[in-house]
């Protein structure tokens, strides 16, 4: 459903800090898949992303979406297709609208906003059962502003309004990052069940590799704008945590040896 | 006493049609718009060449309304296409605006319309009116021309507040991410709200100069801040008031801002210190609006709300 080819992207270009960080990044999303990924910092997940989102242009290389060249897509037309929940639980909720002024927004999607009312009052009782499946009590405060709630029940909130309108492909950047431990798993088998009810093709980016393991059926590892690990199905179900820790390691010991090498 | 407070009131009342018009921009939008400056002249200008070339009174309105859409639609242009900086766009909008207004007005700085009748002219009707009657309507015809104005812009940017391209515009300031994410164009959204606001300072110039009967160039200047100082004044004194609409609180700091300065006029403080006085009930209000620097006998003021 989702094919990048060929990207190369550099940053700081013509500077000294110049740094490639993809030569030719290749990756195919199939359809129905959920996959996860994991990388150190600036091994280039998150520019994965912002590359498929929109919010960054690649300086080579296509993007395939259902067969559609997107690399020219405006961010904001992309997202009518492609959602996407941030580590920030405040980026994906409005904080001075109310809860169910936030939600009749996002069941909104794709359609006009014009000069109806904002809040149609049929959609309240669908709007209090998909609350109600939160589990937090939200049903009972559709009228309290979101800046009042906790970054749980925004990241919850977030994510229930990034699926209101079923998206083609969801993107989770690190969406459980900013959250005690609690909560995090609250908001990862909240994520889970949407993904297999709604059958959302997914990528979601995590620090956690427990989580990497334990969540979907495909995982990716970059390291160094590289893709070092991609496995799916049953190679991923044998992976253990040392294991990954292990090649982690692995991959960083080398990366020293290639700099003494330059170095020595 | 009656007489100040009648003006202290008319003049709150169509400075307060700018206070929902800077609203949209800073408090809505999030936006620090500074073309207003520019845009309420435009319309004091526009309304009084109509008034004085063809004498229509809902053609000088609109057209002030429309010149003040072009000025806003210019900022938004310059801000989301041209990718100058929010600030800079209306700075820019506002230098370029005062040499528009001066060429609308024939290179004249300023022009009377004492001889022509304006919004707040009472007709021939109230010789009709019971004898007694007559000099309370000569009296208040001009505030209840301006409440009839007011209320009625207030009703319609409430509704417009609670539709979803309102909601929309909302979203804009509250969290851009947002808007993208909801799959729309932000810089579209930035420019109708521009556009809107603009519109409405342009309108409330309009009345403002008919009010006066006077059209001057300086009319306009340092306007931004009477409006955000309204604006300041409406949501922080007047913070206990949670429960009201912010287009109602803003006008009445609209009238509490000429309160103010027409009780430090009357304690025979020289008009020429105005600004100063301007600059320093805006601090004032700044200060009573952050929890952490409110004096202490005001704390705790908006919470029996």
């Amino acid at each position: 459903m989702l094919r990048l080819s060929n990207i190369e992207k550099r940053f700081y270009v013509g500077t000294p800090h110049e740094n490639q960080l993809y030569q030719d990044l290749n990756i195919h999303i199939q359809d129905g898949e959920f996959i996860t990924v994991i990388g150190s910092n600036g091994s280039g997940k998150s520019t994965f992303f912002n590359i498929i989102a929109g919010t960054l242009q690649p300086d080579q290389g296509s993007i395939l979406f259902k067969g559609q060249d997107i690399a020219h897509l405006p961010e904001h037309l992309r997202s009518r297709h492609i959602a996407r929940v941030y580590q920030d639980p405040l980026k994906g909720t409005a904080p001075s609208l109310t809860i169910l002024e936030n939600l009749s927004m996002a069941y909104n999607k794709g359609k006009k906003f014009n000069l109806s009312r904002g809040v149609d009052q049929s959609l309240l009782e669908h709007f209090k059962q998909e609350l109600k499946s939160l589990n937090l009590g939200l049903e009972d405060k559709l009228n309290n502003r979101v800046g009042t709630l906790s970054g749980g029940q925004r990241q919850a909130l977030s994510l229930l309004m990034a699926t209101m309108v079923q998206p083609e492909l969801l993107l989770l950047d690190e969406h459980t990052a900013a959250l005690d431990p609690k909560t995090s798993e609250l908001i990862i088998d909240l994520t889970q069940r949407l993904v297999s009810e709604k059958e959302i093709t997914t990528v979601m980016v995590t620090h956690n590799l427990k989580q990497a393991l334990d969540v979907g059926d495909r995982l990716i590892m970059f390291h160094k704008g590289q893709i070092v690990l991609d496995l799916r199905g049953e190679e991923k179900r044998k992976l253990s945590v040392m294991d990954l820790i292990a090649k982690f390691n692995e991959l960083n010991l080398m990366h020293e040896l290639n700099d003494s090498l330059i170095l020595g | 006493m009656l007489s100040f407070g009648i003006e202290v009131l008319n003049q709150g009342l169509a400075y307060g049609v700018l206070a929902i018009a800077v609203t949209l921009t800073y408090k809505i939008l999030d936006f620090p718009d500074l073309s207003v400056d520019g845009s309420f002249p435009l319309g004091s200008v526009i309304a009084a060449v109509v008034l004085l070339k063809w004498g229509s009174i809902p053609l000088a309105l609109l057209l002030a309304f429309i010149g003040g859409l072009g000025a806003g639609l210019l900022t938004g242009f310059l801000h989301v296409k041209l990718k100058i900086s929010n600030l800079l766009s209306g700075i820019l909008v506002m230098t370029g605006l005062y040499s528009i207004n001066l060429m609308i007005a024939d290179n004249r700085s300023n022009l009377p319309i004492f001889n022509v009748k304006t919004m707040f002219t009472v007709g021939a009707w109230v010789e009709k009116l019971p004898l007694d009657l007559q000099p309370w309507v000569t009296k208040f015809y001009s505030t209840l021309i301006l409440l009839i104005v007011i209320v009625l812009l207030k009703l319609v940017m409430d509704w417009f507040l609670e539709t979803k391209l309102g909601f929309l515009l909302r979203i804009t300031g509250d969290n851009p991410q947002l808007v993208i994410a909801l799959g729309e164009d932000i810089g579209k959204t930035k420019i109708l709200g521009l556009m809107l606001s603009n519109g409405i300072a342009a309108f409330s110039g309009a009345i403002a100069m008919q009010m006066f009967r006077f059209y001057d160039i300086s009319l306009g200047s340092g306007i931004v801040v009477v409006g955000l100082a309204s604006v300041v004044l409406g949501t922080s004194v007047l913070s206990f008031m949670k429960s009201w609409k912010i287009t109602t609180l803003v006008v009445l700091g609209s009238i509490l801002y000429r309160l103010s300065i027409s009780v430090a006029l009357a304690l025979k403080l020289p008009p020429s210190n105005l600004k100063l006085i301007t600059a320093i009930i805006f601090i004032l209000a700044l200060v009573l609006n952050n929890k952490e620097l409110r004096p202490k006998f005001l704390k705790g003021w908006d919470k029996h709300a």
